[in-house]
């Protein structure tokens, strides 16, 4: 059964006063309104959150939504997959669609993180460690470090070229106002910023944020019934790579983006040369390197040239991360991978405003802990 | 105490161990306890934000052993921010790698604190 995505909103990400609970039902309310669908016509509830327990003390969170929106007595569950958490929620109201066991299904995600230290929101983060990793106090930002530092010097690309990521992320933000920093940065105060995890500075690295995104599904059917302008999920695929970090065979493959978007790709019939534009998960900037090579649009030790020569760039041939990504946009963990949904569904019903690009057929890479659990969808415009 | 990499009746090797082997699915039936080896540094970073509890800043590796022509990588802290790829290291035990008593796993029984740091062998 064709899946159709009618619906998309999302609160504003950043440092927000609002918990959980009111994040998560300001973007679910606004989801239904956007689609003109009432709450009474909803059958399955997905919340995508990654850790509200550890955050706030507060669990049950799809049942407190599911209560909040008057969705009652609709099918609710929560949808734990760590940073990926958002994509799996798209996988998992995908499923409930195609397998016909729902034909209105509202996906939110949201964390709410800001109100913990930077230390304390870093060891929950690292909590998805292996405990023999765990104990070394390694936490995901220094994975990026030394993905980076090998990538740098195995493949002798500049330092620069993921300055350059930050840059461009930092730039597609501006027009993005529902980004945690609407703001240009230039090169220098990228380069020269503290150091986070050596060779990685500051602004390789995104903010911890609140926030909620929010998507609608139903079949496409309905979907005609319904608008006029609306998204097919035309591919979807999920994979799992190794939990402990160092025992992939070369660091610099992300083994679970490439299995999920040859997984994606088959389904929707199409290859990395038949892409838009893409919303790749750029927690850290080495990250958007990683998922070039991994979905196939660069060769593996390539993907920084992509940075250097403007083809990422919005005007560039593939615009990657036209919502600022989460470098600019933030990254409210579970709330991520939803909000990549939302902007590539913008793009692709011509809703993205001053961002929108030219895109018929989009992808989003969602990418748990360090590349442990991905997701990758792929949406066309119809 | 020991650094005990585990090894399947096929001969794969990982460190740590896992239930099955995740190569082929056997049972890891043997262990090679790798703080008697020196290992080669793959990659490094200098971490200058850490967790709680986690020493500032934090030095980290990628360190491959080889165990009778088989590669396994073990991740851990390094003794001094005065390391580079390819450095020949080797693991020397500390009691403490974190403070027990901070964190969200502050008194959790599965987790171990103590183990091995990489150091430099010249």
């Amino acid at each position: 059964m064709g899946v159709a995505i009618i619906g998309a909103s999302m609160t504003k990400f950043g440092q927000r006063d609002a918990w959980l609970q009111s994040l998560l039902a300001q973007a679910g309310e606004e989801c239904l309104d956007d689609a003109g669908v009432t709450p009474a016509d909803v059958e399955h509830l997905y919340v995508s959150n990654m850790a509200s327990g550890e955050f706030e003390g507060q669990t049950g969170v799809m049942n407190a939504l599911a209560h909040d929106l008057g969705v009652l007595p609709a099918y609710s569950e929560r949808v734990d997959q760590t940073s990926s958490s958002g994509g799996a929620g798209i996988y998992e109201a995908w499923q409930s669609v195609a397998s016909g066991a729902s034909e209105m299904t509202l996906l939110v995600g949201g964390e709410k993180m800001t109100h913990k230290t930077t230390g304390q929101a870093t060891d929950i983060i690292a909590s998805i460690t292996h405990p023999a990793e765990y104990k070394h106090g390694v936490t995901l930002p220094s994975f990026a470090g030394m993905t980076a530092r090998h990538y740098l010097e195995r493949f002798d690309a500049p330092r620069e070229s993921l300055a350059r990521v930050a840059v461009k992320n930092h730039k597609n933000g501006v027009d993005n106002p529902k980004a945690q920093f609407q703001k240009e940065i230039t090169m220098e105060k990228a380069l020269e910023s503290p150091i986070i995890a050596d060779p990685l500075r500051l602004y390789d690295f995104c903010p911890i944020t609140d926030g909620s995104a929010a998507l609608l599904f139903t079949t496409e059917e309905r979907a005609k019934e319904l608008t006029d302008e609306y998204a097919v999920v035309s591919g979807i695929g999920g994979a799992t790579d190794t939990h402990v970090v160092h025992e992939r065979d070369d660091p610099t493959i992300m083994g679970g983006v490439v299995d999920s978007s040859e997984a994606a790709y088959e389904m929707a019939g199409i290859g990395p040369d038949d892409l838009d534009v893409a919303e790749l998960h750029d927690m850290f900037t080495i990250l958007e390197f990683l998922q070039l090579e991994g979905i196939g649009v660069a060769e593996q030790g390539t993907a920084w040239e992509l940075a250097t020569d403007g083809t990422t760039q919005k005007d560039g041939e593939l615009p990657i991360n036209t919502s600022g990504g989460l470098k600019s946009k933030g990254h409210p963990l579970g709330a991520s991978g939803v909000a990549q949904g939302v902007e590539i569904y913008e793009q692709l019903v011509g809703e993205a405003g001053p961002r929108q690009v030219e895109a018929e057929t989009g992808l989003a890479c969602n990418v748990g802990g360090f590349g442990n659990c991905v997701i990758t969808t792929i949406m066309e415009a119809r | 105490m020991s650094m005990d990499a585990h090894r399947c009746p096929n001969g794969h090797v990982t460190y740590p161990g896992h239930t099955l082997c995740p190569t082929c699915g056997e049972e890891q039936t043997e262990t090679i306890d790798l703080s008697e080896l020196t290992g080669e540094v793959v990659t490094w970073t200098t971490s200058t934000a850490t967790p709680p509890g986690v020493r500032e800043p934090n030095t980290l590796a990628f360190v491959e052993f080889d165990v009778d022509g088989e590669a396994v990588r073990a991740l851990g802290q390094v003794t001094t921010d005065e390391i580079e790829t390819g450095d020949e290291v080797e693991p020397v035990y500390v009691e403490e790698l974190r403070d027990p008593e901070v964190g969200l796993k502050a008194g959790e029984s599965d987790q171990e604190w103590d183990g091995y740091r990489f150091s430099p062998t010249q």
